[in-house]
Protein backbone atom coordinates (compact mmCIF):
# COMPACT_ATOMS: atom_id res chain seq x y z
CA UNK A 1 0.00 0.00 0.00
CA UNK A 2 1.44 3.42 -0.84
CA UNK A 3 1.09 6.26 1.39
CA UNK A 4 -1.66 7.68 -0.83
CA UNK A 5 -3.80 4.84 -0.41
CA UNK A 6 -3.22 4.78 3.21
CA UNK A 7 -4.17 8.30 4.38
CA UNK A 8 -7.19 7.63 1.52
CA UNK A 9 -8.00 4.62 3.92
CA UNK A 10 -7.36 6.58 7.17
CA UNK A 11 -9.37 9.02 6.10
CA UNK A 12 -12.64 6.93 4.46
CA UNK A 13 -12.72 5.15 8.01
CA UNK A 14 -13.00 8.19 10.51
CA UNK A 15 -12.91 6.30 13.86
CA UNK A 16 -12.21 2.88 12.79
CA UNK A 17 -13.77 -0.10 14.74
CA UNK A 18 -10.02 -1.68 15.74
CA UNK A 19 -7.14 -0.15 14.58
CA UNK A 20 -3.63 -0.94 15.59
CA UNK A 21 -1.04 1.37 14.31
CA UNK A 22 2.61 0.61 13.21
CA UNK A 23 2.90 -1.54 16.46
CA UNK A 24 5.88 -3.20 17.83
CA UNK A 25 6.33 -6.36 19.77
CA UNK A 26 9.84 -7.03 21.94
CA UNK A 27 10.02 -10.39 24.01
CA UNK A 28 12.33 -10.53 26.81
CA UNK A 29 13.01 -7.03 26.25
CA UNK A 30 15.79 -8.50 22.99
CA UNK A 31 13.76 -10.57 20.51
CA UNK A 32 11.76 -8.18 18.06
CA UNK A 33 8.74 -10.14 17.10
CA UNK A 34 6.23 -7.54 15.28
CA UNK A 35 8.27 -4.73 13.66
CA UNK A 36 5.66 -2.24 13.02
CA UNK A 37 2.10 -3.78 12.21
CA UNK A 38 -0.85 -1.70 11.71
CA UNK A 39 -4.02 -3.46 10.43
CA UNK A 40 -8.01 -2.36 10.95
CA UNK A 41 -11.07 -4.25 11.50
CA UNK A 42 -14.61 -2.55 10.29
CA UNK A 43 -17.43 -3.21 12.72
CA UNK A 44 -19.03 -7.05 11.99
CA UNK A 45 -16.57 -7.94 9.47
CA UNK A 46 -14.23 -11.01 9.57
CA UNK A 47 -10.96 -10.31 9.20
CA UNK A 48 -8.54 -13.01 8.75
CA UNK A 49 -4.53 -12.46 9.47
CA UNK A 50 -2.68 -14.83 7.17
CA UNK A 51 1.13 -16.42 7.22
CA UNK A 52 3.40 -19.33 8.07
CA UNK A 53 4.56 -20.31 11.68
CA UNK A 54 6.27 -18.04 13.38
CA UNK A 55 5.27 -14.92 11.00
CA UNK A 56 3.83 -13.38 14.24
CA UNK A 57 -0.04 -13.91 13.83
CA UNK A 58 -0.56 -14.90 17.71
CA UNK A 59 1.66 -11.97 18.71
CA UNK A 60 -0.57 -9.53 17.21
CA UNK A 61 -3.43 -11.13 18.41
CA UNK A 62 -1.92 -11.41 21.96
CA UNK A 63 -0.85 -7.53 21.44
CA UNK A 64 -4.51 -6.58 21.03
CA UNK A 65 -5.90 -8.35 24.16
CA UNK A 66 -2.80 -7.67 26.39
CA UNK A 67 -2.28 -11.00 27.05
CA UNK A 68 1.86 -10.39 26.17
CA UNK A 69 3.12 -9.53 29.84
CA UNK A 70 2.39 -13.35 30.63
CA UNK A 71 5.35 -14.01 28.25
CA UNK A 72 7.38 -11.40 28.90
CA UNK A 73 6.52 -9.82 25.51
CA UNK A 74 5.94 -5.89 25.51
CA UNK A 75 4.75 -3.68 23.16
CA UNK A 76 7.13 -1.17 22.21
CA UNK A 77 6.03 1.22 19.86
CA UNK A 78 2.52 2.50 18.47
CA UNK A 79 -0.47 1.98 19.71
CA UNK A 80 -3.78 0.30 19.73
CA UNK A 81 -7.29 1.37 19.47
CA UNK A 82 -10.40 0.14 19.91
CA UNK A 83 -13.70 2.43 19.11
CA UNK A 84 -11.54 5.26 19.59
CA UNK A 85 -9.96 4.12 22.43
CA UNK A 86 -6.51 2.94 23.43
CA UNK A 87 -6.35 0.10 24.89
CA UNK A 88 -2.76 -0.84 25.11
CA UNK A 89 -2.26 -0.38 28.34
CA UNK A 90 -5.45 -2.47 29.71
CA UNK A 91 -5.97 -5.76 31.38
CA UNK A 92 -7.25 -8.39 29.80
CA UNK A 93 -10.02 -8.23 32.28
CA UNK A 94 -10.75 -4.42 31.18
CA UNK A 95 -10.17 -5.53 27.72
CA UNK A 96 -12.77 -8.18 28.39
CA UNK A 97 -15.25 -5.82 30.07
CA UNK A 98 -15.09 -3.36 26.80
CA UNK A 99 -15.99 -6.31 24.84
CA UNK A 100 -12.75 -7.88 23.37
CA UNK A 101 -11.98 -11.22 23.90
CA UNK A 102 -9.47 -13.41 22.93
CA UNK A 103 -9.87 -17.28 22.07
CA UNK A 104 -6.23 -18.61 22.38
CA UNK A 105 -4.13 -21.34 20.25
CA UNK A 106 -4.84 -24.60 21.11
CA UNK A 107 -8.00 -24.18 23.05
CA UNK A 108 -6.64 -23.71 26.35
CA UNK A 109 -10.17 -25.05 27.91
CA UNK A 110 -9.71 -25.68 31.69
CA UNK A 111 -9.31 -29.92 31.40
CA UNK A 112 -10.35 -30.63 35.02
CA UNK A 113 -14.01 -28.30 34.63
CA UNK A 114 -16.91 -29.44 32.81
CA UNK A 115 -17.71 -28.36 29.78
CA UNK A 116 -20.58 -26.29 30.91
CA UNK A 117 -18.20 -25.05 34.26
CA UNK A 118 -16.07 -23.85 31.32
CA UNK A 119 -18.59 -21.82 29.76
CA UNK A 120 -19.65 -20.28 32.87
CA UNK A 121 -15.91 -18.89 33.53
CA UNK A 122 -16.52 -17.18 30.52
CA UNK A 123 -18.90 -14.88 32.39
CA UNK A 124 -16.86 -13.95 35.23
CA UNK A 125 -16.94 -10.45 34.38
CA UNK A 126 -20.42 -10.13 33.90
CA UNK A 127 -22.81 -9.37 36.72
CA UNK A 128 -25.90 -10.57 35.97
CA UNK A 129 -28.54 -12.72 36.89
CA UNK A 130 -28.86 -16.48 37.51
CA UNK A 131 -31.68 -15.95 34.94
CA UNK A 132 -29.82 -14.37 32.26
CA UNK A 133 -26.66 -17.02 32.43
CA UNK A 134 -28.51 -19.70 31.91
CA UNK A 135 -29.94 -17.73 29.04
CA UNK A 136 -26.64 -17.23 27.84
CA UNK A 137 -25.97 -21.00 28.30
CA UNK A 138 -28.62 -22.05 26.01
CA UNK A 139 -27.61 -19.48 23.43
CA UNK A 140 -24.29 -20.76 23.06
CA UNK A 141 -26.04 -24.34 23.41
CA UNK A 142 -28.07 -23.24 20.75
CA UNK A 143 -24.58 -22.56 18.08
CA UNK A 144 -23.23 -25.58 19.63
CA UNK A 145 -25.22 -28.45 19.66
CA UNK A 146 -22.50 -31.25 20.53
CA UNK A 147 -21.36 -28.81 23.76
CA UNK A 148 -25.15 -29.72 25.17
CA UNK A 149 -24.76 -33.20 24.92
CA UNK A 150 -21.18 -32.88 26.56
CA UNK A 151 -21.80 -30.60 28.95
CA UNK A 152 -21.35 -32.46 32.22
CA UNK A 153 -18.19 -34.17 30.53
CA UNK A 154 -14.77 -33.22 32.05
CA UNK A 155 -13.44 -30.46 29.25
CA UNK A 156 -9.70 -32.68 29.39
CA UNK A 157 -11.52 -35.53 27.82
CA UNK A 158 -13.36 -34.60 25.38
CA UNK A 159 -12.36 -34.25 21.43
CA UNK A 160 -10.29 -31.22 19.81
CA UNK A 161 -13.28 -30.09 18.05
CA UNK A 162 -15.36 -29.57 21.06
CA UNK A 163 -13.24 -28.22 22.73
CA UNK A 164 -12.41 -25.35 20.31
CA UNK A 165 -16.22 -25.30 20.29
CA UNK A 166 -16.25 -25.29 24.55
CA UNK A 167 -13.49 -22.23 23.93
CA UNK A 168 -15.44 -20.12 21.54
CA UNK A 169 -18.65 -21.04 23.63
CA UNK A 170 -16.76 -19.45 26.40
CA UNK A 171 -15.27 -16.34 24.66
CA UNK A 172 -19.17 -15.80 23.55
CA UNK A 173 -20.34 -16.04 27.69
CA UNK A 174 -18.66 -12.72 27.81
CA UNK A 175 -20.70 -11.55 25.50
CA UNK A 176 -18.20 -9.91 23.47
CA UNK A 177 -18.07 -7.49 20.27
CA UNK A 178 -15.04 -8.95 18.93
CA UNK A 179 -13.38 -12.18 19.20
CA UNK A 180 -9.85 -12.23 18.51
CA UNK A 181 -9.38 -16.36 17.35
CA UNK A 182 -6.13 -17.87 17.33
CA UNK A 183 -5.99 -20.43 14.61
CA UNK A 184 -9.34 -22.20 15.03
CA UNK A 185 -8.33 -24.81 12.79
CA UNK A 186 -5.29 -26.16 14.67
CA UNK A 187 -5.21 -29.90 14.49
CA UNK A 188 -8.32 -30.61 13.39
CA UNK A 189 -10.14 -32.29 10.79
CA UNK A 190 -11.30 -30.78 8.01
CA UNK A 191 -14.90 -31.28 8.20
CA UNK A 192 -14.84 -30.20 11.87
CA UNK A 193 -12.29 -26.92 10.40
CA UNK A 194 -15.65 -26.40 7.94
CA UNK A 195 -18.20 -26.78 11.14
CA UNK A 196 -16.30 -24.37 13.29
CA UNK A 197 -16.06 -21.66 10.34
CA UNK A 198 -19.61 -21.84 9.45
CA UNK A 199 -20.51 -21.13 12.87
CA UNK A 200 -18.24 -18.32 13.06
CA UNK A 201 -19.65 -16.92 10.33
CA UNK A 202 -23.13 -17.73 12.13
CA UNK A 203 -21.78 -15.81 15.13
CA UNK A 204 -20.92 -12.77 12.84
CA UNK A 205 -23.89 -12.45 10.54
CA UNK A 206 -26.70 -12.81 13.29
CA UNK A 207 -25.24 -11.89 16.93
CA UNK A 208 -22.88 -9.03 15.10
CA UNK A 209 -19.89 -10.34 16.62
CA UNK A 210 -16.46 -9.51 14.43
CA UNK A 211 -13.62 -11.38 14.17
CA UNK A 212 -9.92 -11.00 14.05
CA UNK A 213 -8.86 -14.62 13.24
CA UNK A 214 -5.00 -15.92 12.73
CA UNK A 215 -4.78 -18.80 10.58
CA UNK A 216 -2.65 -21.11 8.41
CA UNK A 217 -5.27 -22.46 6.64
CA UNK A 218 -5.29 -19.74 4.15
CA UNK A 219 -7.91 -21.50 1.88
CA UNK A 220 -10.47 -22.01 4.30
CA UNK A 221 -9.79 -18.20 5.91
CA UNK A 222 -10.58 -16.67 3.07
CA UNK A 223 -13.39 -18.40 2.11
CA UNK A 224 -15.35 -17.10 5.09
CA UNK A 225 -13.31 -13.93 5.69
CA UNK A 226 -14.16 -10.48 4.34
CA UNK A 227 -10.77 -9.04 4.16
CA UNK A 228 -7.23 -10.64 4.80
CA UNK A 229 -3.45 -9.28 6.37
CA UNK A 230 -0.61 -11.67 5.10
CA UNK A 231 2.14 -11.71 7.66
CA UNK A 232 5.61 -12.41 6.84
CA UNK A 233 8.46 -12.15 9.69
CA UNK A 234 6.89 -9.73 11.94
CA UNK A 235 5.29 -7.38 9.48
CA UNK A 236 1.81 -7.08 6.86
CA UNK A 237 3.38 -7.83 3.68
CA UNK A 238 0.03 -7.38 1.54
CA UNK A 239 -3.89 -7.16 2.35
CA UNK A 240 -6.80 -6.75 0.23
CA UNK A 241 -10.38 -7.88 0.56
CA UNK A 242 -10.91 -11.94 0.77
CA UNK A 243 -11.83 -12.67 -2.82
CA UNK A 244 -9.28 -10.41 -4.52
CA UNK A 245 -6.25 -12.12 -2.22
CA UNK A 246 -7.69 -15.56 -2.79
CA UNK A 247 -7.65 -14.82 -6.48
CA UNK A 248 -4.03 -13.21 -6.37
CA UNK A 249 -1.53 -15.36 -8.10
CA UNK A 250 1.07 -14.74 -5.53
CA UNK A 251 -1.11 -15.50 -2.29
CA UNK A 252 -2.13 -18.52 -4.55
CA UNK A 253 1.56 -19.65 -5.19
CA UNK A 254 2.95 -19.02 -2.03
CA UNK A 255 -0.16 -20.44 0.45
CA UNK A 256 -2.32 -22.15 -1.33
CA UNK A 257 0.59 -24.27 -3.44
CA UNK A 258 -1.46 -23.38 -6.34
CA UNK A 259 0.61 -22.00 -9.16
CA UNK A 260 -1.08 -21.14 -12.28
CA UNK A 261 0.53 -24.04 -14.57
CA UNK A 262 -0.55 -27.04 -12.76
CA UNK A 263 2.46 -28.61 -11.15
CA UNK A 264 5.67 -26.97 -10.54
CA UNK A 265 9.14 -28.22 -9.96
CA UNK A 266 10.49 -27.18 -5.98
CA UNK A 267 13.48 -25.40 -8.11
CA UNK A 268 11.00 -23.03 -9.80
CA UNK A 269 9.46 -21.62 -7.17
CA UNK A 270 9.66 -18.04 -6.70
CA UNK A 271 11.45 -16.82 -3.35
CA UNK A 272 8.94 -14.30 -1.62
CA UNK A 273 9.50 -10.68 -3.35
CA UNK A 274 8.41 -8.91 -0.01
CA UNK A 275 6.89 -5.54 -1.03
CA UNK A 276 8.81 -2.28 0.63
CA UNK A 277 6.32 -0.11 2.94
CA UNK A 278 7.94 3.10 3.82
CA UNK A 279 5.00 3.39 5.97
CA UNK A 280 3.95 0.89 7.63
CA UNK B 1 -12.32 -51.52 74.37
CA UNK B 2 -12.17 -48.43 76.13
CA UNK B 3 -8.58 -48.05 75.37
CA UNK B 4 -8.72 -49.05 71.69
CA UNK B 5 -11.59 -46.12 71.64
CA UNK B 6 -9.48 -43.74 73.52
CA UNK B 7 -6.49 -44.58 71.63
CA UNK B 8 -8.75 -44.39 67.76
CA UNK B 9 -9.90 -41.15 69.06
CA UNK B 10 -6.86 -39.26 70.07
CA UNK B 11 -5.95 -40.35 66.68
CA UNK B 12 -8.50 -38.98 64.93
CA UNK B 13 -8.14 -35.71 66.98
CA UNK B 14 -4.77 -35.26 66.07
CA UNK B 15 -5.55 -35.83 61.98
CA UNK B 16 -7.84 -33.44 62.29
CA UNK B 17 -5.50 -30.95 63.40
CA UNK B 18 -3.05 -32.40 60.57
CA UNK B 19 -6.39 -31.60 58.23
CA UNK B 20 -6.66 -28.55 59.34
CA UNK B 21 -3.02 -27.53 58.12
CA UNK B 22 -3.68 -29.77 55.03
CA UNK B 23 -6.21 -27.52 53.92
CA UNK B 24 -4.06 -24.41 53.29
CA UNK B 25 -2.20 -26.78 51.36
CA UNK B 26 -4.83 -27.67 49.05
CA UNK B 27 -6.44 -24.30 48.59
CA UNK B 28 -3.52 -22.79 47.10
CA UNK B 29 -2.57 -25.84 45.32
CA UNK B 30 -6.03 -25.77 43.88
CA UNK B 31 -6.06 -22.69 42.94
CA UNK B 32 -2.48 -22.02 41.79
CA UNK B 33 -1.26 -25.83 40.65
CA UNK B 34 2.16 -24.85 43.50
CA UNK B 35 2.82 -26.72 46.23
CA UNK B 36 2.79 -23.89 48.84
CA UNK B 37 5.66 -24.43 51.34
CA UNK B 38 4.99 -21.56 53.36
CA UNK B 39 1.76 -22.94 54.75
CA UNK B 40 3.95 -23.64 57.70
CA UNK B 41 5.20 -20.34 58.40
CA UNK B 42 2.08 -18.78 57.86
CA UNK B 43 0.75 -20.84 60.60
CA UNK B 44 3.68 -19.44 62.41
CA UNK B 45 2.86 -16.40 61.51
CA UNK B 46 -0.60 -16.43 62.27
CA UNK B 47 -0.18 -17.80 65.37
CA UNK B 48 2.29 -15.52 66.67
CA UNK B 49 0.09 -12.24 65.86
CA UNK B 50 -3.21 -13.76 67.04
CA UNK B 51 -1.22 -15.08 70.31
CA UNK B 52 0.38 -11.43 70.88
CA UNK B 53 -2.85 -9.45 69.63
CA UNK B 54 -4.70 -11.25 72.41
CA UNK B 55 -2.52 -10.39 74.98
CA UNK B 56 -2.53 -7.09 74.12
CA UNK B 57 -6.16 -6.79 73.36
CA UNK B 58 -7.36 -8.16 76.65
CA UNK B 59 -5.33 -6.48 78.63
CA UNK B 60 -6.23 -3.08 76.79
CA UNK B 61 -10.31 -4.03 76.77
CA UNK B 62 -9.77 -6.02 80.38
CA UNK B 63 -12.21 -8.73 78.69
CA UNK B 64 -10.96 -12.00 77.44
CA UNK B 65 -14.26 -12.90 75.06
CA UNK B 66 -13.72 -9.16 73.50
CA UNK B 67 -10.24 -9.15 73.79
CA UNK B 68 -9.94 -12.73 71.58
CA UNK B 69 -12.56 -11.24 69.20
CA UNK B 70 -10.59 -7.94 68.36
CA UNK B 71 -7.58 -10.11 68.34
CA UNK B 72 -8.92 -12.74 65.95
CA UNK B 73 -10.12 -10.15 63.74
CA UNK B 74 -6.84 -8.30 63.96
CA UNK B 75 -5.33 -11.69 62.95
CA UNK B 76 -7.77 -12.09 60.03
CA UNK B 77 -6.48 -8.21 58.59
CA UNK B 78 -3.38 -9.08 59.22
CA UNK B 79 -2.96 -12.69 57.04
CA UNK B 80 -5.11 -10.93 54.47
CA UNK B 81 -2.63 -7.88 54.55
CA UNK B 82 0.15 -10.68 54.32
CA UNK B 83 -1.78 -12.62 51.28
CA UNK B 84 -1.57 -8.84 49.19
CA UNK B 85 1.94 -8.13 49.91
CA UNK B 86 2.71 -11.85 48.52
CA UNK B 87 1.11 -11.13 45.56
CA UNK B 88 2.23 -7.67 44.99
CA UNK B 89 6.21 -8.42 45.94
CA UNK B 90 5.97 -12.06 44.42
CA UNK B 91 3.47 -13.95 42.27
CA UNK B 92 2.69 -10.85 40.42
CA UNK B 93 6.16 -11.35 38.82
CA UNK B 94 5.67 -14.94 38.21
CA UNK B 95 2.35 -15.02 36.05
CA UNK B 96 2.75 -17.94 33.45
CA UNK B 97 6.24 -19.14 34.52
CA UNK B 98 7.13 -22.73 35.49
CA UNK B 99 5.51 -24.89 38.01
CA UNK B 100 9.19 -25.18 39.44
CA UNK B 101 10.01 -21.10 39.66
CA UNK B 102 7.13 -20.81 41.63
CA UNK B 103 7.39 -23.49 43.89
CA UNK B 104 11.26 -22.30 44.71
CA UNK B 105 8.75 -18.81 45.15
CA UNK B 106 7.27 -20.69 47.92
CA UNK B 107 10.05 -21.92 49.53
CA UNK B 108 11.78 -18.02 49.67
CA UNK B 109 8.21 -16.85 51.11
CA UNK B 110 9.04 -19.45 53.65
CA UNK B 111 11.98 -18.05 54.99
CA UNK B 112 11.05 -14.63 54.97
CA UNK B 113 7.70 -15.16 56.75
CA UNK B 114 9.96 -17.32 59.02
CA UNK B 115 12.45 -14.66 59.58
CA UNK B 116 9.68 -11.09 59.97
CA UNK B 117 7.43 -13.32 62.04
CA UNK B 118 10.03 -13.50 64.55
CA UNK B 119 11.39 -10.39 64.06
CA UNK B 120 7.87 -8.18 64.45
CA UNK B 121 6.10 -10.37 66.90
CA UNK B 122 9.51 -11.96 68.93
CA UNK B 123 10.70 -15.10 68.87
CA UNK B 124 9.68 -16.63 72.50
CA UNK B 125 7.14 -18.89 73.18
CA UNK B 126 3.73 -17.89 73.99
CA UNK B 127 0.07 -18.76 75.02
CA UNK B 128 -2.90 -18.50 73.24
CA UNK B 129 -5.66 -18.96 75.70
CA UNK B 130 -8.72 -18.73 73.63
CA UNK B 131 -10.91 -20.08 76.73
CA UNK B 132 -11.41 -23.42 75.51
CA UNK B 133 -12.63 -25.84 78.18
CA UNK B 134 -9.68 -28.29 79.25
CA UNK B 135 -11.60 -30.30 82.03
CA UNK B 136 -11.39 -33.90 80.33
CA UNK B 137 -14.85 -35.62 79.89
CA UNK B 138 -15.67 -39.45 80.36
CA UNK B 139 -18.20 -40.96 77.94
CA UNK B 140 -19.91 -43.88 78.14
CA UNK B 141 -18.82 -44.83 81.32
CA UNK B 142 -22.73 -47.11 81.14
CA UNK B 143 -20.96 -48.89 78.27
CA UNK B 144 -18.02 -50.26 79.29
CA UNK B 145 -15.44 -50.81 82.31
CA UNK B 146 -13.67 -47.35 82.60
CA UNK B 147 -15.71 -45.11 79.69
CA UNK B 148 -13.85 -43.40 77.92
CA UNK B 149 -11.49 -39.97 78.56
CA UNK B 150 -12.28 -36.90 75.61
CA UNK B 151 -10.50 -33.33 75.83
CA UNK B 152 -13.73 -31.20 75.23
CA UNK B 153 -11.59 -28.63 72.83
CA UNK B 154 -10.47 -31.27 71.38
CA UNK B 155 -14.36 -31.89 70.17
CA UNK B 156 -14.73 -28.14 69.25
CA UNK B 157 -11.85 -28.08 67.24
CA UNK B 158 -13.62 -31.00 65.34
CA UNK B 159 -16.83 -28.91 64.94
CA UNK B 160 -14.36 -26.28 63.79
CA UNK B 161 -12.28 -27.80 61.20
CA UNK B 162 -15.55 -29.48 59.65
CA UNK B 163 -16.87 -26.43 59.75
CA UNK B 164 -14.23 -25.16 57.74
CA UNK B 165 -14.25 -27.65 55.40
CA UNK B 166 -17.68 -27.61 54.44
CA UNK B 167 -17.67 -23.96 53.53
CA UNK B 168 -14.67 -24.28 51.68
CA UNK B 169 -15.89 -27.58 49.80
CA UNK B 170 -19.31 -25.64 48.86
CA UNK B 171 -17.07 -22.34 47.76
CA UNK B 172 -15.33 -24.41 45.85
CA UNK B 173 -17.95 -26.50 43.99
CA UNK B 174 -20.66 -24.03 43.87
CA UNK B 175 -19.49 -20.42 43.54
CA UNK B 176 -18.49 -18.45 40.84
CA UNK B 177 -15.06 -17.15 42.37
CA UNK B 178 -14.62 -21.20 43.53
CA UNK B 179 -14.70 -22.00 39.93
CA UNK B 180 -12.37 -18.79 38.94
CA UNK B 181 -9.80 -20.57 41.21
CA UNK B 182 -10.30 -24.37 39.60
CA UNK B 183 -10.04 -22.40 36.39
CA UNK B 184 -6.82 -20.62 37.18
CA UNK B 185 -5.12 -23.60 38.24
CA UNK B 186 -5.94 -25.45 34.87
CA UNK B 187 -4.78 -22.98 33.07
CA UNK B 188 -3.41 -19.49 34.27
CA UNK B 189 -2.97 -17.80 30.77
CA UNK B 190 -6.55 -18.70 29.29
CA UNK B 191 -8.27 -17.68 32.84
CA UNK B 192 -6.46 -14.85 32.19
CA UNK B 193 -7.90 -14.40 28.62
CA UNK B 194 -11.55 -14.73 29.83
CA UNK B 195 -11.06 -11.93 31.76
CA UNK B 196 -10.38 -13.40 34.85
CA UNK B 197 -8.19 -10.95 37.14
CA UNK B 198 -5.70 -13.22 38.24
CA UNK B 199 -3.93 -10.96 40.89
CA UNK B 200 -7.29 -11.07 42.76
CA UNK B 201 -8.02 -14.07 42.40
CA UNK B 202 -4.38 -15.26 44.39
CA UNK B 203 -5.16 -12.59 47.05
CA UNK B 204 -8.15 -14.32 47.46
CA UNK B 205 -6.44 -17.89 47.75
CA UNK B 206 -3.93 -16.44 50.25
CA UNK B 207 -6.19 -14.90 52.53
CA UNK B 208 -8.16 -17.76 52.72
CA UNK B 209 -5.16 -20.18 52.98
CA UNK B 210 -4.05 -17.39 55.61
CA UNK B 211 -7.32 -17.97 57.36
CA UNK B 212 -6.79 -21.42 57.19
CA UNK B 213 -3.93 -21.49 58.92
CA UNK B 214 -4.98 -19.04 61.30
CA UNK B 215 -7.38 -21.75 62.96
CA UNK B 216 -4.78 -23.99 62.24
CA UNK B 217 -2.45 -21.97 64.55
CA UNK B 218 -4.77 -20.87 66.93
CA UNK B 219 -5.89 -24.68 68.08
CA UNK B 220 -2.56 -25.90 67.79
CA UNK B 221 -1.29 -23.13 69.40
CA UNK B 222 -3.56 -23.72 72.58
CA UNK B 223 -3.07 -27.13 72.82
CA UNK B 224 0.80 -26.84 72.38
CA UNK B 225 2.04 -23.31 72.71
CA UNK B 226 3.06 -20.89 69.98
CA UNK B 227 7.18 -21.76 68.75
CA UNK B 228 9.32 -22.00 65.88
CA UNK B 229 8.71 -25.37 65.91
CA UNK B 230 5.06 -24.63 64.79
CA UNK B 231 6.18 -23.95 61.79
CA UNK B 232 7.92 -27.75 60.87
CA UNK B 233 4.42 -28.95 62.04
CA UNK B 234 3.73 -28.59 58.64
CA UNK B 235 5.48 -31.07 57.16
CA UNK B 236 3.82 -33.59 58.98
CA UNK B 237 0.90 -32.52 56.95
CA UNK B 238 2.59 -32.91 53.57
CA UNK B 239 1.53 -36.58 54.00
CA UNK B 240 -2.00 -36.15 54.45
CA UNK B 241 -2.45 -33.89 51.57
CA UNK B 242 -0.41 -35.98 49.54
CA UNK B 243 -2.65 -38.90 50.65
CA UNK B 244 -6.17 -37.23 50.52
CA UNK B 245 -5.11 -35.90 47.31
CA UNK B 246 -3.61 -32.55 46.56
CA UNK B 247 -6.69 -31.05 44.70
CA UNK B 248 -9.03 -32.26 46.87
CA UNK B 249 -10.53 -30.44 50.41
CA UNK B 250 -12.35 -33.20 51.87
CA UNK B 251 -9.36 -35.35 50.74
CA UNK B 252 -7.37 -33.35 52.94
CA UNK B 253 -9.39 -34.26 56.06
CA UNK B 254 -10.00 -37.77 55.42
CA UNK B 255 -6.13 -38.34 54.87
CA UNK B 256 -5.75 -36.09 58.02
CA UNK B 257 -7.89 -38.58 59.81
CA UNK B 258 -5.87 -42.19 58.28
CA UNK B 259 -2.96 -40.56 59.05
CA UNK B 260 -3.90 -39.68 62.65
CA UNK B 261 -5.53 -42.60 63.14
CA UNK B 262 -2.78 -44.82 61.62
CA UNK B 263 -0.55 -43.52 63.67
CA UNK B 264 -1.52 -43.64 67.23
CA UNK B 265 -3.03 -47.49 66.78
CA UNK B 266 0.01 -48.49 65.02
CA UNK B 267 2.07 -46.88 67.72
CA UNK B 268 0.39 -48.61 71.14
CA UNK B 269 -0.47 -51.78 69.33
CA UNK B 270 2.82 -52.21 66.72
CA UNK B 271 4.90 -50.31 68.55
CA UNK B 272 6.00 -52.92 71.13
CA UNK B 273 6.90 -55.59 68.13
CA UNK B 274 9.53 -52.74 66.25
CA UNK B 275 11.26 -51.16 69.28
CA UNK B 276 8.52 -47.85 69.23
CA UNK B 277 8.82 -44.47 67.21
CA UNK B 278 6.62 -45.77 64.80
CA UNK B 279 4.72 -42.67 65.11
CA UNK B 280 7.72 -40.94 63.45
CA UNK B 281 7.47 -42.32 59.83
CA UNK B 282 4.51 -44.14 59.82
CA UNK B 283 2.84 -41.29 57.92
CA UNK B 284 5.83 -40.69 55.23
CA UNK B 285 6.03 -44.30 54.83
CA UNK B 286 2.32 -44.34 54.16
CA UNK B 287 2.45 -41.27 51.78
CA UNK B 288 5.11 -43.23 50.14
CA UNK B 289 2.72 -46.00 49.21
CA UNK B 290 0.61 -44.12 47.73
CA UNK B 291 3.18 -42.07 45.56
CA UNK B 292 4.21 -45.51 43.72
CA UNK B 293 0.58 -46.83 43.06
CA UNK B 294 -2.05 -44.10 43.44
CA UNK B 295 -0.39 -40.03 43.20
CA UNK B 296 -3.16 -38.24 42.64
CA UNK B 297 -4.41 -39.90 46.25
CA UNK B 298 -7.53 -40.87 47.57
CA UNK B 299 -9.53 -38.10 46.02
CA UNK B 300 -7.28 -35.90 43.52
CA UNK B 301 -8.34 -35.32 40.34
CA UNK B 302 -6.57 -37.16 37.96
CA UNK B 303 -4.07 -36.01 35.38
CA UNK B 304 -5.41 -35.85 32.08
CA UNK B 305 -3.28 -37.23 29.31
CA UNK B 306 -5.18 -37.64 25.93
CA UNK B 307 -3.37 -39.60 23.50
Amino acid sequence: MTMNTATEAAAQAAAPYLSINNVEVIYNHVILVLKGVSLQVEQGSIVALLGANGAGKSTTLKSISNLLHAERGDVTKGSIEFKGARIDQMTPNELVRRGVIQVMEGRHCFGHLSIEENLLTGAYTRKISRGELNANLEKVYHYFPRLKTRRSSQAGYTSGGEQQMCAIGRALMAKPEMILLDEPSMGLAPQIVEEIFEIVKDLNTKEKVSFLLAEQNTMVALRYADFGYIMENGRIVMEGEAKELAANEDVKEFYLGLAGEGRKSFREVKHYRRRKRWLS
Amino acid sequence: MGFFLETFLGGLMTGLLYALIGLGFVLIFKASGVFNFAQGAMVLVAALAMARFSGWATEALGSMVLGNVLAFLMSVAFMIAVAIVIERLVLRHLVNQELTTLLMATLGITYVLDGLGQMVFGSSVYTIDVGMPKEPLFLFEGVFEGGMLINPDDLIAAGVAATLVATLALLFQYTKVGRALRAVADDHQAAQSVGIPLGRIWVVVWAVAGIVALVAGIVWGSKLGVQFSLSTVALRALPVVILGGLTSVPGAIIGGLIIGVGEKVSEVYLGPFVGGGIEVWFAYVLALVFLLFRPEGLFGEKHIDRV
